[in-house]
Order: C-alpha cells, then sequence, then structure tokens
C-alpha cells in the first residue's frame, strides 16, 4: 500500500531530514512535537505539527500511546520513529501494528530479537557470524568459571542494553562478583531485565559497521561500510566510508556477515550490524545490531547515492528493495562530524542555551544536516546534538581537506561546542593516517589537556 | 455607556444558549459582533457616530485587548493536560459533563481524554461559570490546547 501521510516521532535534525525527503516524495507530514519543539526548524518543514506533550521526553517523545493516537487523529498511515526515543522499542512497534498503523522499521519481532543482546549473539552463532569470547552467565560460579577461560580484561554486559549502555570493565579476576551485582542491578534499574553476559574486552580494536536494507522476506542488499572509530564513551563524534585501510578481503567478509545476520532475521528496513574489527589479527567480533537510521546514515548516502529514509519508506510501503545484491555504486569517500552542544574543556558537560548567531559551511560536496539556526534554543532535555557536517570527495584526501574547511567556517554562538575539538582531530596526523582505534580519541584528548596544562 | 466584563460575559451566554451562530449588537454607538463555531470572537468595535467625519467620535471603546470575550484575561483556560481524543460526555448519547453556563468546582469533571482507550478526566482546576466550550466532541486535542474558559469572577 502507498503512503501518503508520515508521523515523524522523533525531533532535530533527523526531524528535519525525514521530512525533506517525505517533501520530496510529494508525502505529507505530520511533526509530534513536544512544547519546546513546537517552533523549531522542523516544524515549519512538515504539513502539520501536534503538540504531544511538555517538554521532558518522558512526558512525550516516550509516550508510545500519544504518538500513535496523534498518528491516527491526524490521519497519518505510517509512523517514522527517527534514531532514539522509541525507535528501537518492539512494544512501541507492537501498537502501531495493532493499530494498523506502519512503522517505518523493523517488525515488532524483529526489534525484540535485536534489541535483546543474547538473542542476537544466538543469532550470529547460527550464522556463522563470529562472537567475542563469552556467553550468559546465572550463577557467581558459573561466571568464574567462563571469566577464567575468557581471560581479563573482560566486560560484564546487560542483556537489555546496548550502545555502551549498561557495560562494566573487570580488569582483575578478582573483581568479578562486584562488577556482576552492580551491572545486574544498574541493568534491572535502566532496562527492567537483571540478564548480564560477560563479553572478551578487545582494548585496541576498530568499530566497524555495515549498513543493511531488508525486504521483510530474505532479501537483503549491504550498502557498504562505516568506520567509526573516533568515539569517546562509546559516543562516536566521526564516521566515515570507506574504512580506511582494511583488505578487501576483511570488507568482503564484515558485508557477507552482516547480510547473514539479517536475512536470518527476515530483516525489514534499513538496520546497521556493528562488529569490532582487530586489525592485527586480522579477526573481527559481532557486536550488535541497530535497527533503526543512525546518526551516521549521511556517508553512506553521499558515496552510494542510495536515499536511505527515502529507500526505509518504499520497503515500508511493500515496494521491496530497489536495488538488487551487489548494484549499489560507492564513489569517492565521505566523513561527518558531529557538531554537539558540549564543551569539551568541562568533560564534556552538555550546554544548552540560545544559539545566538551560527553560520553553517557551503561549498561542493559539503552537506549539513541540521536544525539549528540562529535563534533556535538548544533544550537541555534531550541529545546535544546540533548538526552533522558531511563531505564527499573523490578520495580520502579530498573529503578530509573540504571537512577541514567545512569546520573552519562554521561558528556557532551561544553555546559551547566542540567545534574546536573537531578542527585539531582534523589536522592530526594520526587521524590523517587513516585507521585509528576506539583508543585514539581518548589519547588525543589526553593530548588537548596536557598541552592546556603547559600553555596554561 | 459603558460594559463592564460581566456585562459582556451575560450576553455571550445569551447566545450560547440560542441556536444562533452569530449575534449583532448595537448600543448607543457601541457596536458588538459575536460569533461562534470556534473562530475567535470579534472585538466589539468602536462606530463611528454617523455624521461626525470632521470631530472626533464619541466613541464607547471597550478596552483592549481587541478581541473582547475569546482572551478576556479573567477567564481561565482549561487546557488539555495530554494529547488525545476529546469527549465531552462520558459516553455517546449522554449529556455533556457541562455546558455554557454551567457552575463548576476545581475537581467538576469537564471532559474526557481518551488515548489508546485509556480515558482521563479533565477537571476544572478552578471554580466559576463555564463561558465558553473551545474543543469539539470526538476530536483530536493537542497538549496545553484550550478546552474552554471558565469565568472564576462568578461564584460556581
Amino acid at each position: 500500500m502507498s503512503i501518503r501521510r508520515i508521523l515523524i516521532a522523533n525531533r532535530g535534525e533527523i526531524a528535519a531530514r525525514i521530512a525533506r525527503t517525505c517533501r520530496e516524495l510529494g508525502i505529507e507530514t505530520v511533526l509530534a512535537a513536544s512544547e519546546a519543539d513546537r517552533e523549531s526548524l522542523p516544524a515549519r518543514l512538515v504539513t502539520r505539527v501536534v503538540c504531544i506533550g511538555p517538554a521532558h521526553p518522558s512526558a512525550s517523545y516516550l509516550q508510545p500511546g500519544t504518538l500513535v493516537q496523534a498518528a491516527l487523529g491526524t490521519g497519518c498511515d505510517a509512523l517514522h520513529p527517527g534514531y532514539g526515543f522509541l525507535s528501537e522499542r518492539a512494544d512501541f512497534a507492537r501498537l502501531c501494528e495493532q493499530h494498523g498503523l506502519i512503522f517505518i522499521g523493523p517488525t515488532s519481532g524483529q526489534l525484540a530479537a535485536a534489541g535483546d543482546k543474547l538473542a542476537a549473539r544466538a543469532v550470529a552463532q547460527e550464522v556463522a557470524v563470529p562472537l567475542a569470547p563469552g556467553g550468559e552467565v546465572s550463577s557467581p560460579d558459573a561466571a568464574r568459571e567462563l571469566a577464567a577461560r575468557i581471560g581479563t580484561p573482560l566486560l560484564v554486559k546487560a542483556a537489555g542494553g546496548g550502545g555502551g549502555r549498561g557495560m562494566k570493565l573487570v580488569e582483575r579476576a578478582q573483581d568479578l562478583d562486584a562488577a556482576l551485582e552492580l551491572a545486574a542491578a544498574e541493568a534491572g534499574a535502566a532496562f527492567g531485565d537483571t540478564r548480564v553476559y560477560l563479553e572478551r574486552f578487545v582494548a585496541s580494536a576498530r568499530h566497524v559497521e555495515v549498513q543493511v536494507l531488508g525486504d521483510g522476506t530474505g532479501n537483503v542488499v549491504h550498502l557498504g561500510e562505516r568506520d567509526c572509530s573516533v568515539q569517546r564513551r562509546y559516543q562516536k563524534i566521526i564516521e566515515e566510508t570507506p574504512a580506511p585501510g582494511l583488505s578487501a578481503e576483511l570488507c568482503g567478509q564484515l558485508h557477507s556477515a552482516a547480510m547473514r545476520f539479517a536475512a536470518r532475521l527476515k530483516y525489514r528496513g534499513a538496520g546497521t550490524v556493528e562488529f569490532l574489527v582487530d586489525v592485527r589479527r586480522n579477526e573481527f567480533f559481532f557486536l550488535e545490531m541497530n535497527a533503526r537510521i543512525q546518526v551516521e546514515h549521511p556517508v553512506t548516502e553521499a558515496v552510494s547515492g542510495v536515499d536511505i529514509v527515502a529507500a526505509q519508506i518504499a520497503i515500508a510501503s511493500g515496494q521491496g528493495l530497489r536495488l538488487a545484491r551487489g548494484e549499489s555504486r560507492r564513489e569517492g569517500c565521505a566523513i561527518e562530524c558531529r557538531i554537539n552542544a558540549e564543551d569539551p574543556a568541562r568533560d564534556f558537560a552538555p550546554s544548552p542555551g540560545l544559539v545566538k548567531a551560527v553560520r553553517w559551511p557551503q561549498g561542493e560536496g559539503i552537506r549539513v544536516d541540521t536544525h539549528v539556526e540562529a535563534g533556535t534554543r538548544v533544550p537541555p532535555f534531550y541529545d546535544s546534538l546540533l548538526g552533522k557536517i558531511i563531505t564527499h570527495g573523490s578520495d580520502r584526501a579530498q573529503a578530509l581537506a573540504r571537512l577541514r574547511a567545512a569546520v573552519a567556517m562554521t561558528r556557532i554562538e551561544g553555546v559551547a561546542t566542540n567545534l574546536a575539538l573537531h578542527a585539531d582531530l582534523l589536522a592530526d596526523p594520526e587521524f590523517a593516517a587513516g585507521g585509528v582505534d576506539t583508543a585514539y580519541l581518548p589519547r588525543l584528548l589526553g593530548r588537548r589537556a596536557s598541552a592546556a596544562v603547559r600553555h596554561g | 455607556m459603558s460594559l463592564t466584563a460581566r456585562d459582556i460575559a451575560e450576553i455571550t451566554r445569551l447566545l450560547e444558549d440560542s441556536s444562533f451562530d452569530e449575534l449583532q449588537l448595537e448600543i448607543d454607538g457601541l457596536k458588538i459582533h459575536l460569533r461562534r463555531s470556534g473562530a475567535p470572537v470579534t472585538a466589539a468595535e468602536p462606530v463611528r457616530a454617523a455624521a461626525a467625519a470632521a470631530s472626533p467620535a464619541p466613541t464607547a471603546t471597550i478596552a483592549a485587548p481587541p478581541a473582547a470575550v475569546a482572551v478576556d484575561p479573567a477567564l481561565v483556560a482549561v487546557r488539555a493536560p495530554l494529547l488525545g481524543t476529546f469527549y465531552r460526555a462520558p459516553k455517546p448519547g449522554a449529556p455533556p459533563f457541562v455546558d455554557v453556563g454551567a457552575s463548576v468546582e476545581p475537581d467538576t469533571i469537564v471532559g474526557i481524554i481518551e488515548v489508546m482507550k485509556l480515558m482521563n478526566t479533565v477537571r476544572a482546576g478552578t471554580s466559576g461559570v463555564v463561558r465558553e466550550i473551545r474543543a469539539r466532541d470526538g476530536t483530536l486535542v493537542e497538549y496545553g490546547e484550550t478546552l474552554l474558559s471558565i469565568d472564576p469572577r462568578v461564584p460556581g
């Protein structure tokens, strides 16, 4: 069935992003906005705005019933959940399904399978996708036995967690019991699920993920990989494609593993399978599947020419995959910087406030996804993402040069940002050489801090 | 002559209780135009004295704000505490919880907002007399939308 009107159950840059593609497709949009977002830029890009509740997300963007009611009451036939908020909640997708509302994303069953990290590990095992040594532990004795086999350092992870949430690092075997107890308690409070599992901690690895699209009947294509190794406390700040310096063979293995995993679930929609890649040992491990559109999707769009939001809508309306396997083009390289309202000098404290003036970059090969303009208020209730600057070039050097210039051109006044950190990162020879691992950013931040002390 | 807010409220009630949609009233050069059906009620506008082009007309002007009744600052708006479908009556066919002119106490139920089959009662929150019912029965109301307004100056 064709989709005529979509409720956008999100805010910020992704709401604006979804609205733009809908406009191109001639699909009407209703923005479900909290009180704080009624006058936001996305609100001006949609056909209609409905106010779903107060600013605090627990009373607005995290209310499944309210969002479904808003969609039905405004005559929408589909709902786009964006990322974050309710986008990966199986119960929310189920509520949409029960009310005949198309959830632009996977089925509730697939969300449940991807969201339960132990279930996801089991799926990976079934299709021979490599897993970091580990497994579920149900008693302290079993945990000690498993820990002895895995060796330290290791991670205690929550089955209901993901994206770095609900994780404890254990460096010495004697700390295991305490970590287990703490992790289970935290997981119970955060996810309502006290199950935890152990996994070997890979200290020096790259975070590489593969973008897939599935039609829901077992057909899956991939749109290449993204390298997201520049992260701090599991928060990515720079992403790029292709992953620099990975052999074609290893990339091929990653693509194939991601497709096997998604095909096994008969995955519907856009999703990302994340891996840890140990380049020196030429091996990789399954991390998790993100069953939604991701913040960093534009780099993939830049090199593949595929509008991933349009692809999501096409799949949701039953048109299947427009690309057959292996058909997507891959031209050049693309890199993205996430510009956040946070202060690197104050341990990345969020910096809400009024954006007094802003100048986003423009030029060849530059794309900016943002909802921020002069006069935008950055509320303290939501994530601190102000926008994303994405550059595309015929090779990595050109994409990088364009990104350096684009970041230098950008001005944001009124709130603290990480722009200066990005400028340093992009100028750093180690990053420019390509192929940094997840320990790189903390190391760079350490160097910056000591330089500041010397100069201060 | 001058009209008090209370007089305006009385006139409004005349219209609300009638089967008419509009009311135009002229008293001593003061013209009041009231309209129902959700459209904002227009202001009472000063009328120029018939043949007084030269001199300023001795008009009785009702104090700003121009949209007299709808935004009477003394009226208290009862706003939707959440998004959902608004119902004026406990069930289809039943008499409404309140009508214009009804006296209410803070805990008087004035409507229901349904979210996914969950009925949430809406209470007046103040005592007074219902002056206007804005939200239509069975329609989607947004969070914070004005459902009805209450005149707290009239003892409930």
